[in-house]
């Protein structure tokens, strides 16, 4: 048993205890921005750590745990969304009377949870990694003690997430049933077209799909992204999604190779009405956070797609595309506490004139919302390239047709964001400021955007030496 | 002589109870309640499997000492929630929370 392979997940969880034990100390009118400062870079230097890692898959304690190039990319990528995540939580968390600390503090926690089902290769360590991840969050969605809207919020995350726990783990308990054994690698020995297995797949598809968002499992999004505090929608829309991706993959990929013929349908179906729903609706709303609760419906519809190819090239795309809509959401995200922080609301017409107001925001937000769109030269186009090819290749034209249609449409409410910012006049002239630590947030987002874009290959490879390691 | 059959009848039904309630009850104290059934329903399976399926294993009961205590931190989470909804709103019922566009 090689304890070492845990040392990235045991840092996270002892910087995040080192952060309540300051948070104890400070003085009680002291600032606690020293705390998330100190969130900001101890995550940073786990990350460093983290490029240590590659190499051949090692295990810990009978194969239940594992390293792998698979769970160092998701490690990477959970944290390079922490570190962005804070560095705009920072100004958004100031105005709180209390609990500051506490904030950054259940964030880590939440990110090692996340860690943990980045490398889980039983479904009992699965499981105990999920419900840290969403215990945090229910705790944290409802964090907002000022708004009444969060705590509203936190009590519909925490009825849904539970019952879809409950729901997963009911079919875990048939697949343990049907194969007597919880090890990924064991299962996928045994595992055969029996009632009882295919019950387990089943309803663990639905739990995974209510943690993805995915339709139809996505009624909880909108709401829970509008009410959370926006740093957490944040989490929710960049790492609670990449996790979820992780163990589909893992339990799908891994698991149950020999159900492929029965679980292809259910997730073609699952992408194609993600894509064509999360669309449409996004159309209509009119709150932004609501809005790209609706819009990472259709993402998380994209991402879904790729498993249809179910080969290399396939996960390559979904991992490819789990970290630049990182990069996307972030830029958004910065730009949205920004204008929330200092105009009090978050709807789309309140960007009217943003152009004007801030240019920079204006700037970001556009290639933000570009990217998600899937428009040359940002990183969502190649993204989108990657599983639509994969799609392709596999014989699955159809699907890829539906995926392009719906992104072409998705540009239009995209757009609609954009116009107001630059076509409509502002209520008021005051130009918006712009926080330090929100714009190191925004300008490494949209550079990574661009970056992505021009030279996808460096990641591209990376994910595609991540994808090998599952078959 | 009752055997594994009989256990995920009534693993089963418990779990088909907690989702019905689920979706019917009003009172959010009742709705996680009902959650706990559902996750009640798990265990009795999980150890049913454990005692038929791989007798010599424990595999299943130390996974239903871990669902019980996921179980817990879920429900006193889902209770200081309940508190906080309380004290902003005055009511526990959940056809109330409409602020949000549910």
């Amino acid at each position: 048993m090689n304890i070492t392979l845990l040392t990235s997940e045991i840092l996270v969880v002892l910087l995040g205890i080192l952060i309540m034990l300051f948070d104890v100390l400070l003085p009680r009118q002291e600032s606690r921005r020293s705390l998330g400062m100190m969130a900001v870079w101890g995550t940073l230097g786990i990350l460093l750590y983290t490029f240590t890692l590659a190499g051949p898959p090692a295990t810990v304690y009978k194969g239940l745990y594992v390293l792998d190039t698979f769970a160092v990319f998701f490690k990477q990528l959970f944290l390079v969304s922490t570190v962005l995540a804070l560095l705009f939580s920072l100004d958004y968390v100031q105005d709180w009377s209390r609990n500051q600390g506490e904030f950054y503090a259940l964030l880590l926690f939440a990110v090692a949870g996340m860690m943990v089902m980045a490398s889980a290769n039983d479904l009992l360590t699965i499981f105990v990694g999920l419900e840290l991840m969403t215990v945090v969050f229910y705790i944290l969605v409802g964090f907002h003690l000022e708004q009444v809207k969060s705590s509203e919020a936190g009590m519909k995350y925490l009825i849904l997430g539970s019952a879809s726990s409950a729901v997963l783990l009911y079919g875990m308990s048939w697949i343990y049933g049907a194969t007597g054994s919880v090890v990924l690698t064991e299962i996928a020995g045994k595992a055969s077209a029996s009632p009882a297995v295919l019950l387990g797949v089943a309803l663990m598809l639905a739990g995974i799909a209510f943690k993805l968002a995915i339709a139809p499992f996505h009624l909880w999004a909108p709401d829970i992204y509008e009410g959370a505090p926006t740093p957490i929608t944040a989490m929710l829309a960049m790492g609670s999604k990449a996790a979820g991706f992780a163990i589909l993959l893992r339990i799908f990929i891994v698991a149950l190779p020999a159900l492929q013929d029965y679980w292809l349908i259910a997730v073609s179906a699952m992408a194609v009405i993600s894509m064509v729903g999360g669309t449409v609706v996004a159309m209509r709303q009119t709150n932004i956070k609501r809005m790209i609760g609706y819009s990472s419906i259709a993402q998380a519809g994209y991402m879904l797609a790729g498993l249809m190819a179910a080969d290399v090239p396939g996960v390559q795309g979904m991992l490819f595309y789990a970290m630049l809509y990182i990069f996307a959401n972030v830029g958004a995200f910065a730009v949205i506490v920004s204008v929330s922080q200092q105009t009090g609301t978050d709807e789309i017409e309140d960007f009217a004139g943003l152009a004007q107001k801030s240019p920079f925001l204006a700037v970001v937000m556009t290639i933000a919302l570009l990217s998600m769109a899937g428009i040359p030269p940002m990183a969502g186009f190649v993204g989108k390239f990657y599983i639509f090819l994969a799609v392709i290749e596999q014989g699955h034209l159809w699907l890829a047709l539906i995926g392009f249609i719906m992104s072409m449409v998705s540009v239009y409410y995209y757009l609609l964001v954009v116009k107001t910012m630059y076509m409509k006049e502002p209520k008021d002239s005051r130009p918006l400021l712009v926080g330090s630590s929100i714009g190191v947030a925004a300008v490494a987002s949209v550079l990574m955007t661009l970056f992505l874009g021009i030279y996808p290959a460096p990641l591209a490879d990376f994910a595609k030496a991540a994808a090998q390691v599952l078959w | 002589m009752i055997g594994l059959v009989h256990y995920l009848t009534v693993g089963t039904l418990l779990f088909v109870i907690g989702l019905y309630g689920l979706l019917t009850k009003r009172n959010i104290v009742a709705v996680l309640m009902c959650i706990e059934l559902m996750l009640n329903a798990v265990n009795i399976n999980l150890i049913a499997f454990s005692r038929f399926i791989t007798p010599e294993l424990a595999t299943g009961q130390v996974f239903s000492l871990f669902t019980i205590t996921v179980a817990a931190c879920e429900v006193t989470v889902g209770l200081a929630l309940v508190f906080r909804v309380y004290h902003d709103r005055d009511t526990v019922l959940a056809d109330r929370l409409n602020w949000l566009r549910w």
